[in-house]
Protein backbone atom coordinates (compact mmCIF):
# COMPACT_ATOMS: atom_id res chain seq x y z
CA UNK A 1 0.00 0.00 0.00
CA UNK A 2 1.27 3.46 -0.96
CA UNK A 3 0.14 6.79 -2.41
CA UNK A 4 1.35 8.17 -5.74
CA UNK A 5 0.87 11.79 -6.82
CA UNK A 6 1.23 12.53 -10.53
CA UNK A 7 2.46 16.10 -10.96
CA UNK A 8 1.83 18.16 -14.07
CA UNK A 9 4.26 20.31 -16.00
CA UNK A 10 4.26 21.82 -19.47
CA UNK A 11 7.55 22.75 -21.15
CA UNK A 12 9.43 22.59 -17.85
CA UNK A 13 6.92 24.79 -15.99
CA UNK A 14 4.77 23.47 -13.17
CA UNK A 15 1.04 23.53 -13.21
CA UNK A 16 0.64 25.11 -9.77
CA UNK A 17 -2.22 22.76 -8.89
CA UNK A 18 0.44 20.03 -8.73
CA UNK A 19 1.55 21.31 -5.32
CA UNK A 20 -1.95 21.14 -3.90
CA UNK A 21 -2.11 17.52 -5.02
CA UNK A 22 1.29 16.96 -3.37
CA UNK A 23 -0.14 18.29 -0.10
CA UNK A 24 -3.12 15.94 -0.38
CA UNK A 25 -0.70 13.07 -0.97
CA UNK A 26 1.37 13.97 2.08
CA UNK A 27 -1.67 14.19 4.33
CA UNK A 28 -3.26 10.96 3.09
CA UNK A 29 -0.01 8.98 3.18
CA UNK A 30 0.47 10.12 6.75
CA UNK A 31 -3.09 9.16 7.73
CA UNK A 32 -2.74 5.79 6.04
CA UNK A 33 0.74 5.36 7.62
CA UNK A 34 2.21 4.59 4.22
CA UNK A 35 4.78 5.88 1.74
CA UNK A 36 4.21 8.76 -0.67
CA UNK A 37 5.72 8.75 -4.15
CA UNK A 38 5.66 11.57 -6.70
CA UNK A 39 5.87 11.22 -10.46
CA UNK A 40 6.64 13.86 -13.10
CA UNK A 41 6.02 12.73 -16.68
CA UNK A 42 7.78 14.73 -19.39
CA UNK A 43 11.02 15.23 -21.27
CA UNK A 44 13.93 16.93 -19.54
CA UNK A 45 12.27 17.06 -16.13
CA UNK A 46 15.44 16.57 -14.03
CA UNK A 47 15.32 20.10 -12.58
CA UNK A 48 11.65 19.75 -11.70
CA UNK A 49 12.29 16.36 -10.11
CA UNK A 50 15.07 17.92 -8.01
CA UNK A 51 12.64 20.59 -6.83
CA UNK A 52 9.95 18.02 -5.99
CA UNK A 53 12.55 16.03 -4.05
CA UNK A 54 12.89 18.90 -1.56
CA UNK A 55 9.34 18.07 -0.41
CA UNK A 56 8.47 15.35 2.04
CA UNK A 57 7.99 12.05 0.22
CA UNK A 58 9.74 8.68 -0.14
CA UNK A 59 10.81 9.00 -3.76
CA UNK A 60 10.38 11.16 -6.84
CA UNK A 61 10.11 9.43 -10.21
CA UNK A 62 11.26 11.46 -13.20
CA UNK A 63 9.21 9.73 -15.90
CA UNK A 64 11.47 10.64 -18.80
CA UNK A 65 10.97 10.09 -22.50
CA UNK A 66 11.34 12.36 -25.51
CA UNK A 67 7.88 11.23 -26.66
CA UNK A 68 6.49 12.83 -23.49
CA UNK A 69 7.77 16.28 -24.50
CA UNK A 70 4.48 17.35 -26.05
CA UNK A 71 1.49 15.99 -24.16
CA UNK A 72 -0.57 13.29 -25.86
CA UNK A 73 -3.23 11.15 -24.22
CA UNK A 74 -1.75 7.93 -25.64
CA UNK A 75 1.86 8.49 -24.54
CA UNK A 76 0.98 9.81 -21.07
CA UNK A 77 -1.44 6.98 -20.41
CA UNK A 78 1.10 4.32 -21.36
CA UNK A 79 3.95 5.98 -19.44
CA UNK A 80 2.02 6.44 -16.21
CA UNK A 81 0.49 2.97 -16.53
CA UNK A 82 3.97 1.44 -16.66
CA UNK A 83 5.05 3.37 -13.57
CA UNK A 84 1.94 2.36 -11.63
CA UNK A 85 2.55 -1.30 -12.48
CA UNK A 86 6.03 -0.98 -11.04
CA UNK A 87 5.26 1.13 -7.94
CA UNK A 88 1.94 -0.61 -7.25
CA UNK A 89 0.25 2.19 -5.25
CA UNK A 90 -3.19 1.86 -3.66
CA UNK A 91 -4.10 5.45 -4.34
CA UNK A 92 -3.12 7.63 -7.32
CA UNK A 93 -3.84 11.35 -7.09
CA UNK A 94 -3.86 13.95 -9.88
CA UNK A 95 -4.66 17.66 -10.06
CA UNK A 96 -8.04 18.04 -11.82
CA UNK A 97 -6.62 19.81 -14.89
CA UNK A 98 -7.72 19.74 -18.53
CA UNK A 99 -4.77 17.43 -19.25
CA UNK A 100 -5.72 14.98 -16.51
CA UNK A 101 -9.33 14.98 -17.73
CA UNK A 102 -7.95 13.94 -21.13
CA UNK A 103 -5.90 10.92 -20.09
CA UNK A 104 -6.59 9.81 -16.51
CA UNK A 105 -9.98 8.18 -17.29
CA UNK A 106 -8.22 6.13 -19.97
CA UNK A 107 -5.49 5.20 -17.52
CA UNK A 108 -7.99 4.14 -14.85
CA UNK A 109 -9.79 1.97 -17.41
CA UNK A 110 -6.57 0.00 -17.96
CA UNK A 111 -6.83 -1.03 -14.31
CA UNK A 112 -10.61 -1.68 -14.55
CA UNK A 113 -11.12 1.34 -12.33
CA UNK A 114 -12.84 4.70 -12.71
CA UNK A 115 -11.33 8.10 -12.08
CA UNK A 116 -13.04 9.74 -9.12
CA UNK A 117 -12.91 13.21 -10.65
CA UNK A 118 -13.52 16.71 -9.33
CA UNK A 119 -12.75 15.70 -5.73
CA UNK A 120 -12.79 18.45 -3.11
CA UNK A 121 -11.83 16.42 -0.03
CA UNK A 122 -10.66 12.96 0.92
CA UNK A 123 -11.08 11.38 4.32
CA UNK A 124 -9.95 8.03 5.61
CA UNK A 125 -12.60 5.81 7.18
CA UNK A 126 -11.54 2.49 8.65
CA UNK A 127 -8.41 2.43 6.56
CA UNK A 128 -9.91 3.27 3.18
CA UNK A 129 -10.47 6.57 1.43
CA UNK A 130 -13.85 8.25 1.02
CA UNK A 131 -13.86 10.90 -1.71
CA UNK A 132 -16.07 13.97 -1.50
CA UNK A 133 -16.98 15.29 -4.93
CA UNK A 134 -19.28 17.82 -6.51
CA UNK A 135 -22.54 16.76 -8.11
CA UNK A 136 -25.17 18.67 -10.07
CA UNK A 137 -22.86 21.58 -10.91
CA UNK A 138 -21.92 22.06 -7.29
CA UNK A 139 -25.47 22.13 -5.91
CA UNK A 140 -24.83 18.90 -4.00
CA UNK A 141 -21.86 16.98 -2.68
CA UNK A 142 -21.48 13.24 -2.81
CA UNK A 143 -19.38 10.85 -0.75
CA UNK A 144 -17.89 8.20 -3.00
CA UNK A 145 -16.66 4.97 -1.52
CA UNK A 146 -14.39 2.63 -3.41
CA UNK A 147 -14.01 -1.10 -3.11
CA UNK A 148 -12.02 -3.93 -4.62
CA UNK A 149 -8.47 -3.20 -3.58
CA UNK A 150 -7.48 -0.48 -6.02
CA UNK A 151 -5.48 1.14 -7.34
CA UNK A 152 -7.93 4.01 -6.84
CA UNK A 153 -7.64 7.06 -9.06
CA UNK A 154 -8.77 10.53 -8.02
CA UNK A 155 -8.33 14.05 -9.39
CA UNK A 156 -8.46 16.99 -7.01
CA UNK A 157 -10.22 20.25 -7.75
CA UNK A 158 -8.21 23.51 -7.50
CA UNK A 159 -8.17 24.98 -4.01
CA UNK A 160 -9.11 21.76 -2.22
CA UNK A 161 -5.77 21.58 -0.42
CA UNK A 162 -3.63 24.51 0.68
CA UNK A 163 -0.16 24.82 -0.82
CA UNK A 164 1.09 26.47 2.40
CA UNK A 165 0.70 23.11 4.13
CA UNK A 166 3.35 21.50 1.90
CA UNK A 167 6.01 19.86 4.07
CA UNK A 168 9.67 19.93 3.17
CA UNK A 169 11.90 16.89 3.08
CA UNK A 170 14.61 15.24 1.14
CA UNK A 171 13.64 12.46 -1.24
CA UNK A 172 15.52 10.15 -3.54
CA UNK A 173 15.11 10.68 -7.28
CA UNK A 174 14.76 7.81 -9.69
CA UNK A 175 14.70 8.02 -13.46
CA UNK A 176 11.92 5.92 -14.91
CA UNK A 177 12.09 5.43 -18.67
CA UNK A 178 8.83 3.96 -20.01
CA UNK A 179 8.85 2.00 -23.20
CA UNK A 180 7.06 4.12 -25.82
CA UNK A 181 7.04 4.06 -29.57
CA UNK A 182 5.95 6.88 -31.83
CA UNK A 183 3.78 4.64 -34.02
CA UNK A 184 1.35 3.84 -31.21
CA UNK A 185 0.74 7.50 -30.35
CA UNK A 186 -2.33 8.39 -32.37
CA UNK A 187 -2.72 12.05 -31.41
CA UNK A 188 -0.46 14.47 -33.31
CA UNK A 189 -0.51 17.76 -31.41
CA UNK A 190 0.39 21.17 -32.84
CA UNK A 191 1.74 24.15 -30.90
CA UNK A 192 -0.72 25.71 -28.43
CA UNK A 193 -2.06 29.13 -29.42
CA UNK A 194 -4.27 31.91 -28.19
CA UNK A 195 -7.19 33.04 -30.30
CA UNK A 196 -6.22 36.72 -30.31
CA UNK A 197 -4.25 39.12 -28.22
CA UNK A 198 -6.36 39.85 -25.16
CA UNK A 199 -7.69 43.34 -25.45
CA UNK A 200 -9.32 43.10 -22.05
CA UNK A 201 -7.19 42.33 -19.03
CA UNK A 202 -9.61 41.56 -16.22
CA UNK A 203 -6.80 40.65 -13.85
CA UNK A 204 -5.97 44.28 -13.08
CA UNK A 205 -9.55 45.38 -12.46
CA UNK A 206 -10.42 46.58 -8.94
CA UNK A 207 -14.10 45.88 -9.32
CA UNK A 208 -15.67 43.31 -11.61
CA UNK A 209 -19.36 43.05 -12.37
CA UNK A 210 -19.93 39.59 -13.79
CA UNK A 211 -23.06 38.25 -15.39
CA UNK A 212 -24.42 34.72 -15.89
CA UNK A 213 -27.35 32.78 -17.30
CA UNK A 214 -29.77 34.68 -15.07
CA UNK A 215 -29.64 37.58 -17.54
CA UNK A 216 -31.74 35.39 -19.86
CA UNK A 217 -31.27 37.32 -23.14
CA UNK A 218 -28.62 39.29 -24.97
CA UNK A 219 -30.96 42.29 -24.99
CA UNK A 220 -30.73 42.40 -21.19
CA UNK A 221 -26.94 42.84 -21.02
CA UNK A 222 -27.27 46.67 -20.71
CA UNK A 223 -28.90 46.10 -17.31
CA UNK A 224 -25.57 44.94 -15.85
CA UNK A 225 -23.52 47.21 -18.12
CA UNK A 226 -25.20 50.14 -16.37
CA UNK A 227 -24.08 48.85 -12.99
CA UNK A 228 -20.52 48.30 -14.21
CA UNK A 229 -20.48 51.86 -15.52
CA UNK A 230 -21.85 53.30 -12.27
CA UNK A 231 -19.23 51.43 -10.22
CA UNK A 232 -16.37 52.07 -12.64
CA UNK A 233 -16.05 48.30 -12.93
CA UNK A 234 -15.01 45.93 -15.70
CA UNK A 235 -17.81 43.82 -17.12
CA UNK A 236 -17.20 40.06 -17.13
CA UNK A 237 -19.26 36.92 -17.63
CA UNK A 238 -19.54 33.23 -16.95
CA UNK A 239 -18.92 30.82 -19.79
CA UNK A 240 -22.49 30.34 -21.13
CA UNK A 241 -22.80 34.07 -21.79
CA UNK A 242 -19.63 34.07 -23.91
CA UNK A 243 -20.58 30.78 -25.60
CA UNK A 244 -23.81 32.40 -26.68
CA UNK A 245 -21.86 35.38 -28.03
CA UNK A 246 -23.63 37.86 -25.75
CA UNK A 247 -20.25 39.11 -24.53
CA UNK A 248 -16.84 38.49 -26.13
CA UNK A 249 -14.82 35.44 -25.00
CA UNK A 250 -12.13 37.73 -23.60
CA UNK A 251 -14.52 38.76 -20.84
CA UNK A 252 -14.95 35.21 -19.59
CA UNK A 253 -13.97 34.37 -16.00
CA UNK A 254 -13.37 30.74 -15.03
CA UNK A 255 -11.17 27.75 -15.75
CA UNK A 256 -11.31 28.28 -19.50
CA UNK A 257 -11.18 32.07 -19.24
CA UNK A 258 -9.36 34.49 -16.96
CA UNK A 259 -8.55 34.00 -13.29
CA UNK A 260 -9.19 37.17 -11.36
CA UNK A 261 -8.73 38.44 -7.82
CA UNK A 262 -10.28 41.94 -7.67
CA UNK A 263 -11.21 43.87 -4.56
CA UNK A 264 -14.87 43.26 -5.30
CA UNK A 265 -16.43 40.64 -7.54
CA UNK A 266 -20.15 40.94 -8.13
CA UNK A 267 -21.69 37.75 -9.48
CA UNK A 268 -25.06 38.54 -10.99
CA UNK A 269 -27.31 35.69 -12.08
CA UNK A 270 -24.37 33.30 -11.84
CA UNK A 271 -25.16 30.00 -10.16
CA UNK A 272 -21.52 29.26 -9.36
CA UNK A 273 -20.47 26.07 -11.13
CA UNK A 274 -16.99 25.04 -10.06
CA UNK A 275 -15.52 26.01 -13.44
CA UNK A 276 -16.55 29.57 -12.66
CA UNK A 277 -15.64 29.55 -8.96
CA UNK A 278 -12.02 28.56 -9.60
CA UNK A 279 -11.64 31.71 -11.67
CA UNK A 280 -12.88 34.19 -9.06
CA UNK A 281 -12.84 32.79 -5.56
CA UNK A 282 -9.60 34.66 -4.89
CA UNK A 283 -11.53 37.95 -4.92
CA UNK A 284 -11.29 39.89 -1.66
CA UNK A 285 -15.01 40.51 -1.41
CA UNK A 286 -17.61 38.52 -3.29
CA UNK A 287 -21.15 39.74 -3.78
CA UNK A 288 -23.80 37.40 -5.16
CA UNK A 289 -27.17 38.38 -6.55
CA UNK A 290 -29.29 35.40 -7.46
CA UNK A 291 -32.92 34.35 -7.30
CA UNK A 292 -32.01 30.87 -6.03
CA UNK A 293 -30.99 30.98 -2.36
CA UNK A 294 -29.42 27.53 -2.77
CA UNK A 295 -27.17 28.50 -5.68
CA UNK A 296 -23.55 27.40 -4.99
CA UNK A 297 -22.35 30.98 -5.55
CA UNK A 298 -23.62 31.80 -2.03
CA UNK A 299 -21.07 29.33 -0.63
CA UNK A 300 -18.26 31.70 -1.50
CA UNK A 301 -20.13 35.00 -1.22
CA UNK A 302 -19.46 37.51 1.57
CA UNK A 303 -22.59 39.49 0.77
CA UNK A 304 -25.70 38.34 -0.96
CA UNK A 305 -29.08 39.45 -2.17
CA UNK A 306 -31.61 36.76 -2.93
CA UNK A 307 -33.91 38.25 -5.53
CA UNK A 308 -34.76 39.06 -9.10
CA UNK A 309 -31.73 40.68 -10.71
CA UNK A 310 -34.00 42.76 -12.94
CA UNK A 311 -35.28 44.51 -9.82
CA UNK A 312 -32.12 44.45 -7.72
CA UNK A 313 -29.58 45.66 -10.29
CA UNK A 314 -31.44 48.84 -11.34
CA UNK A 315 -31.96 49.61 -7.64
CA UNK A 316 -28.23 49.13 -7.10
CA UNK A 317 -27.41 51.52 -9.96
CA UNK A 318 -29.58 54.15 -8.29
CA UNK A 319 -27.98 53.63 -4.89
CA UNK A 320 -24.44 53.66 -6.29
CA UNK A 321 -25.13 56.91 -8.10
CA UNK A 322 -26.58 58.35 -4.91
CA UNK A 323 -23.56 57.23 -2.89
CA UNK A 324 -21.26 58.83 -5.44
CA UNK A 325 -23.28 62.02 -5.27
CA UNK A 326 -24.34 61.87 -8.90
CA UNK A 327 -28.04 62.13 -8.22
CA UNK B 1 -19.62 9.11 -42.45
CA UNK B 2 -21.40 7.31 -39.67
CA UNK B 3 -21.51 9.34 -36.47
CA UNK B 4 -22.80 8.18 -33.11
CA UNK B 5 -23.73 10.78 -30.52
CA UNK B 6 -23.97 9.60 -26.94
CA UNK B 7 -26.51 11.72 -25.06
CA UNK B 8 -27.78 11.72 -21.51
CA UNK B 9 -30.98 12.95 -19.94
CA UNK B 10 -30.50 15.06 -16.81
CA UNK B 11 -32.73 17.23 -14.56
CA UNK B 12 -33.38 20.67 -16.09
CA UNK B 13 -30.86 23.24 -15.04
CA UNK B 14 -32.95 25.33 -12.67
CA UNK B 15 -34.35 22.32 -10.77
CA UNK B 16 -34.73 22.61 -7.02
CA UNK B 17 -33.03 19.42 -5.92
CA UNK B 18 -34.09 17.48 -2.85
CA UNK B 19 -32.21 14.52 -1.47
CA UNK B 20 -34.04 11.18 -1.16
CA UNK B 21 -34.80 9.96 2.36
CA UNK B 22 -32.13 7.26 2.02
CA UNK B 23 -29.58 9.98 1.20
CA UNK B 24 -28.27 8.17 -1.85
CA UNK B 25 -29.89 10.09 -4.71
CA UNK B 26 -32.21 12.99 -5.46
CA UNK B 27 -36.02 12.84 -5.47
CA UNK B 28 -36.82 12.50 -9.14
CA UNK B 29 -40.61 12.37 -8.98
CA UNK B 30 -41.28 16.11 -9.33
CA UNK B 31 -38.41 16.94 -11.66
CA UNK B 32 -38.44 17.73 -15.36
CA UNK B 33 -35.64 16.37 -17.51
CA UNK B 34 -33.80 17.54 -20.60
CA UNK B 35 -30.78 16.68 -22.72
CA UNK B 36 -27.47 17.26 -20.94
CA UNK B 37 -26.28 20.60 -22.33
CA UNK B 38 -22.81 19.59 -23.60
CA UNK B 39 -24.48 16.58 -25.30
CA UNK B 40 -26.80 18.98 -27.13
CA UNK B 41 -23.69 20.65 -28.58
CA UNK B 42 -22.26 17.23 -29.50
CA UNK B 43 -25.50 16.39 -31.32
CA UNK B 44 -25.44 19.71 -33.15
CA UNK B 45 -21.82 19.13 -34.20
CA UNK B 46 -22.73 15.67 -35.53
CA UNK B 47 -25.65 17.12 -37.52
CA UNK B 48 -23.41 19.82 -39.01
CA UNK B 49 -20.74 17.26 -39.95
CA UNK B 50 -23.38 15.16 -41.66
CA UNK B 51 -24.62 18.18 -43.59
CA UNK B 52 -21.06 18.80 -44.78
CA UNK B 53 -19.87 15.25 -45.43
CA UNK B 54 -23.02 13.16 -45.76
CA UNK B 55 -23.71 9.97 -43.83
CA UNK B 56 -25.77 9.11 -40.83
CA UNK B 57 -26.22 10.36 -37.26
CA UNK B 58 -27.30 7.87 -34.61
CA UNK B 59 -28.32 9.06 -31.16
CA UNK B 60 -27.29 6.68 -28.39
CA UNK B 61 -28.74 7.03 -24.92
CA UNK B 62 -28.55 4.92 -21.79
CA UNK B 63 -31.31 5.81 -19.38
CA UNK B 64 -34.73 4.93 -17.97
CA UNK B 65 -37.97 4.92 -19.97
CA UNK B 66 -38.38 8.69 -19.50
CA UNK B 67 -35.22 9.26 -21.60
CA UNK B 68 -37.32 8.36 -24.67
CA UNK B 69 -38.51 11.98 -24.68
CA UNK B 70 -34.94 13.28 -25.01
CA UNK B 71 -34.25 10.71 -27.74
CA UNK B 72 -37.33 11.87 -29.68
CA UNK B 73 -36.07 15.44 -29.47
CA UNK B 74 -32.71 14.38 -30.89
CA UNK B 75 -34.51 12.64 -33.76
CA UNK B 76 -36.65 15.73 -34.30
CA UNK B 77 -33.52 17.85 -34.60
CA UNK B 78 -32.22 15.60 -37.31
CA UNK B 79 -30.65 12.40 -35.98
CA UNK B 80 -31.51 9.56 -38.38
CA UNK B 81 -32.19 6.86 -35.83
CA UNK B 82 -31.52 6.04 -32.19
CA UNK B 83 -30.45 3.34 -29.79
CA UNK B 84 -31.96 3.39 -26.32
CA UNK B 85 -30.30 1.26 -23.67
CA UNK B 86 -33.30 1.14 -21.39
CA UNK B 87 -32.43 0.66 -17.76
CA UNK B 88 -34.15 2.14 -14.72
CA UNK B 89 -31.27 1.79 -12.31
CA UNK B 90 -28.20 3.08 -14.08
CA UNK B 91 -27.17 4.71 -10.82
CA UNK B 92 -25.99 1.35 -9.57
CA UNK B 93 -23.31 1.35 -12.28
CA UNK B 94 -20.20 3.49 -12.24
CA UNK B 95 -18.88 5.26 -15.34
CA UNK B 96 -16.94 2.18 -16.40
CA UNK B 97 -20.12 0.13 -16.22
CA UNK B 98 -22.06 2.68 -18.30
CA UNK B 99 -19.24 2.99 -20.84
CA UNK B 100 -19.22 -0.81 -21.19
CA UNK B 101 -22.94 -0.73 -22.02
CA UNK B 102 -22.37 1.99 -24.60
CA UNK B 103 -19.42 0.11 -26.09
CA UNK B 104 -21.55 -3.02 -26.35
CA UNK B 105 -24.30 -1.15 -28.17
CA UNK B 106 -21.89 0.66 -30.51
CA UNK B 107 -19.80 -2.35 -31.54
CA UNK B 108 -22.11 -3.66 -34.25
CA UNK B 109 -22.44 -0.19 -35.77
CA UNK B 110 -18.77 0.36 -36.68
CA UNK B 111 -19.01 4.15 -36.53
CA UNK B 112 -16.39 6.52 -37.99
CA UNK B 113 -16.80 9.01 -35.19
CA UNK B 114 -18.38 9.08 -31.74
CA UNK B 115 -19.25 12.41 -30.14
CA UNK B 116 -20.48 13.14 -26.64
CA UNK B 117 -20.57 16.09 -24.27
CA UNK B 118 -17.47 16.68 -22.16
CA UNK B 119 -19.36 16.02 -18.95
CA UNK B 120 -22.84 15.52 -17.56
CA UNK B 121 -24.61 18.20 -15.57
CA UNK B 122 -25.69 15.66 -12.95
CA UNK B 123 -22.81 13.34 -12.02
CA UNK B 124 -20.16 15.38 -13.80
CA UNK B 125 -17.52 12.66 -13.90
CA UNK B 126 -16.48 13.90 -17.35
CA UNK B 127 -15.04 10.63 -18.55
CA UNK B 128 -17.64 8.41 -20.23
CA UNK B 129 -16.39 9.34 -23.71
CA UNK B 130 -12.73 8.74 -22.90
CA UNK B 131 -13.46 5.40 -21.23
CA UNK B 132 -15.63 4.36 -24.19
CA UNK B 133 -12.70 5.08 -26.56
CA UNK B 134 -10.32 3.04 -24.43
CA UNK B 135 -12.74 0.11 -24.27
CA UNK B 136 -13.12 0.22 -28.06
CA UNK B 137 -9.39 0.62 -28.62
CA UNK B 138 -9.75 3.86 -30.58
CA UNK B 139 -8.24 7.33 -30.19
CA UNK B 140 -9.87 10.09 -28.17
CA UNK B 141 -9.55 13.76 -27.47
CA UNK B 142 -11.48 15.95 -25.05
CA UNK B 143 -12.90 19.45 -24.59
CA UNK B 144 -13.19 19.99 -28.34
CA UNK B 145 -14.15 23.34 -29.87
CA UNK B 146 -13.84 22.53 -33.60
CA UNK B 147 -13.82 19.44 -35.81
CA UNK B 148 -12.38 19.16 -39.35
CA UNK B 149 -12.82 15.86 -41.16
CA UNK B 150 -10.17 14.88 -43.73
CA UNK B 151 -10.67 11.49 -45.34
CA UNK B 152 -9.34 9.00 -42.78
CA UNK B 153 -8.38 11.48 -40.07
CA UNK B 154 -9.71 14.43 -38.12
CA UNK B 155 -8.10 17.64 -36.96
CA UNK B 156 -9.68 19.06 -33.84
CA UNK B 157 -9.28 22.20 -31.78
CA UNK B 158 -8.87 21.30 -28.15
CA UNK B 159 -9.43 23.84 -25.40
CA UNK B 160 -6.63 24.22 -22.85
CA UNK B 161 -6.73 26.30 -19.70
CA UNK B 162 -6.51 30.11 -19.51
CA UNK B 163 -7.73 30.82 -23.03
CA UNK B 164 -5.22 28.59 -24.84
CA UNK B 165 -6.08 26.11 -27.60
CA UNK B 166 -4.30 23.42 -29.53
CA UNK B 167 -4.92 21.60 -32.80
CA UNK B 168 -4.59 17.82 -32.74
CA UNK B 169 -4.80 15.40 -35.65
CA UNK B 170 -5.77 11.77 -35.12
CA UNK B 171 -6.97 8.82 -37.18
CA UNK B 172 -10.60 7.72 -37.46
CA UNK B 173 -12.48 6.12 -35.85
CA UNK B 174 -12.21 8.30 -32.77
CA UNK B 175 -14.19 9.58 -29.79
CA UNK B 176 -14.40 13.30 -29.12
CA UNK B 177 -15.89 14.98 -26.06
CA UNK B 178 -17.45 18.26 -27.09
CA UNK B 179 -17.32 21.52 -25.15
CA UNK B 180 -20.42 23.71 -24.80
CA UNK B 181 -20.35 26.66 -27.16
CA UNK B 182 -18.67 24.87 -30.09
CA UNK B 183 -21.60 25.76 -32.34
CA UNK B 184 -25.01 27.34 -32.28
CA UNK B 185 -27.80 24.96 -31.30
CA UNK B 186 -30.72 24.52 -33.65
CA UNK B 187 -34.35 24.13 -32.72
CA UNK B 188 -36.42 21.22 -33.95
CA UNK B 189 -38.70 22.22 -36.82
CA UNK B 190 -42.33 21.20 -37.04
CA UNK B 191 -41.39 19.01 -39.99
CA UNK B 192 -38.56 17.50 -37.92
CA UNK B 193 -40.92 16.67 -35.08
CA UNK B 194 -43.32 15.01 -37.53
CA UNK B 195 -40.57 12.98 -39.17
CA UNK B 196 -39.17 11.87 -35.83
CA UNK B 197 -42.28 9.85 -35.16
CA UNK B 198 -41.44 7.38 -37.90
CA UNK B 199 -37.72 7.11 -37.11
CA UNK B 200 -36.33 3.92 -35.65
CA UNK B 201 -35.50 3.65 -31.94
CA UNK B 202 -33.77 0.37 -31.23
CA UNK B 203 -34.22 -0.68 -27.62
CA UNK B 204 -31.55 -2.72 -25.89
CA UNK B 205 -31.44 -4.03 -22.35
CA UNK B 206 -28.71 -4.58 -19.81
CA UNK B 207 -29.24 -8.33 -20.09
CA UNK B 208 -28.79 -8.23 -23.86
CA UNK B 209 -25.56 -6.30 -23.56
CA UNK B 210 -24.41 -8.77 -20.97
CA UNK B 211 -22.15 -6.63 -18.82
CA UNK B 212 -21.80 -7.50 -15.19
CA UNK B 213 -22.39 -4.53 -12.92
CA UNK B 214 -19.39 -4.54 -10.65
CA UNK B 215 -19.06 -0.92 -9.60
CA UNK B 216 -15.78 -0.11 -7.86
CA UNK B 217 -16.99 3.39 -7.00
CA UNK B 218 -20.37 3.98 -5.42
CA UNK B 219 -22.03 7.15 -4.19
CA UNK B 220 -22.69 6.41 -0.55
CA UNK B 221 -24.38 9.64 0.41
CA UNK B 222 -25.35 12.94 -1.19
CA UNK B 223 -26.04 16.15 0.69
CA UNK B 224 -26.20 19.91 0.49
CA UNK B 225 -22.64 21.24 0.88
CA UNK B 226 -21.65 22.55 4.26
CA UNK B 227 -21.14 26.28 4.05
CA UNK B 228 -17.56 27.29 4.76
CA UNK B 229 -18.18 31.00 4.55
CA UNK B 230 -20.61 33.24 6.42
CA UNK B 231 -22.67 35.10 3.87
CA UNK B 232 -24.40 38.24 5.00
CA UNK B 233 -27.73 38.29 3.14
CA UNK B 234 -29.42 41.65 2.74
CA UNK B 235 -33.15 41.26 3.17
CA UNK B 236 -36.06 43.45 2.18
CA UNK B 237 -37.31 44.68 -1.15
CA UNK B 238 -34.90 45.39 -4.00
CA UNK B 239 -34.38 49.02 -3.03
CA UNK B 240 -33.77 48.32 0.67
CA UNK B 241 -31.39 45.45 -0.03
CA UNK B 242 -29.54 47.47 -2.66
CA UNK B 243 -29.13 50.41 -0.27
CA UNK B 244 -27.69 48.13 2.45
CA UNK B 245 -25.24 46.55 0.02
CA UNK B 246 -24.05 49.92 -1.30
CA UNK B 247 -23.51 51.11 2.26
CA UNK B 248 -21.24 48.11 2.88
CA UNK B 249 -19.37 48.70 -0.35
CA UNK B 250 -18.88 52.33 0.53
CA UNK B 251 -17.99 52.24 4.22
CA UNK B 252 -16.48 48.78 4.81
CA UNK B 253 -15.13 47.54 1.50
CA UNK B 254 -14.41 51.13 0.46
CA UNK B 255 -14.70 50.85 -3.26
CA UNK B 256 -17.31 53.54 -3.84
Amino acid sequence: MSVLVVLEQTGGKWNRMSWETFVAGQQLASELATELYAAIPGSGVAALAAEAATKKCAKVYAVEHELLKDYTADAYTTAVEALIRQVNPTLVLFPHTYQVRDFAPKLATRFSQVLISDVIAVRIESGSPVFVRLLFQGKLNGDVRVSGGGPYFASLQAGSYRVEALESGSAAIENFVPSLDAVSIRQKPEAPFRESARAVDLTTAEIIVSVGRGIKEKENIPVVEELAKALGAELAASRPICDAGWLPMERQVGSSGQTVAPKVYMAIGISGAIQHLVGMKGAKTIVAINKDANAPIFEVADYGIVGDLFEVVPALVEEVKKAKGHV
Amino acid sequence: MKIIVAIKQVPVRDSQLRVEANGRWIQEADLSFEINEPDAYALEEALQLKEKHGGEVIALCAGPARAAQTIREALAKGADRAIHIEEENLNTLDTLGVAKLLAGAVKAENPDLILTGLQSDDLGYGQTGVVLAELMGIASSTIIMQVEVNDKSIRVKRELEDGWFQHITMPLPAVLTIQSGINKLRYATLMGIKKAKSKEIKRMTLAELGTAATATATIEKIYVPHKSKQTQIFEGDAKTAAAKLVEKLKFEVRVI
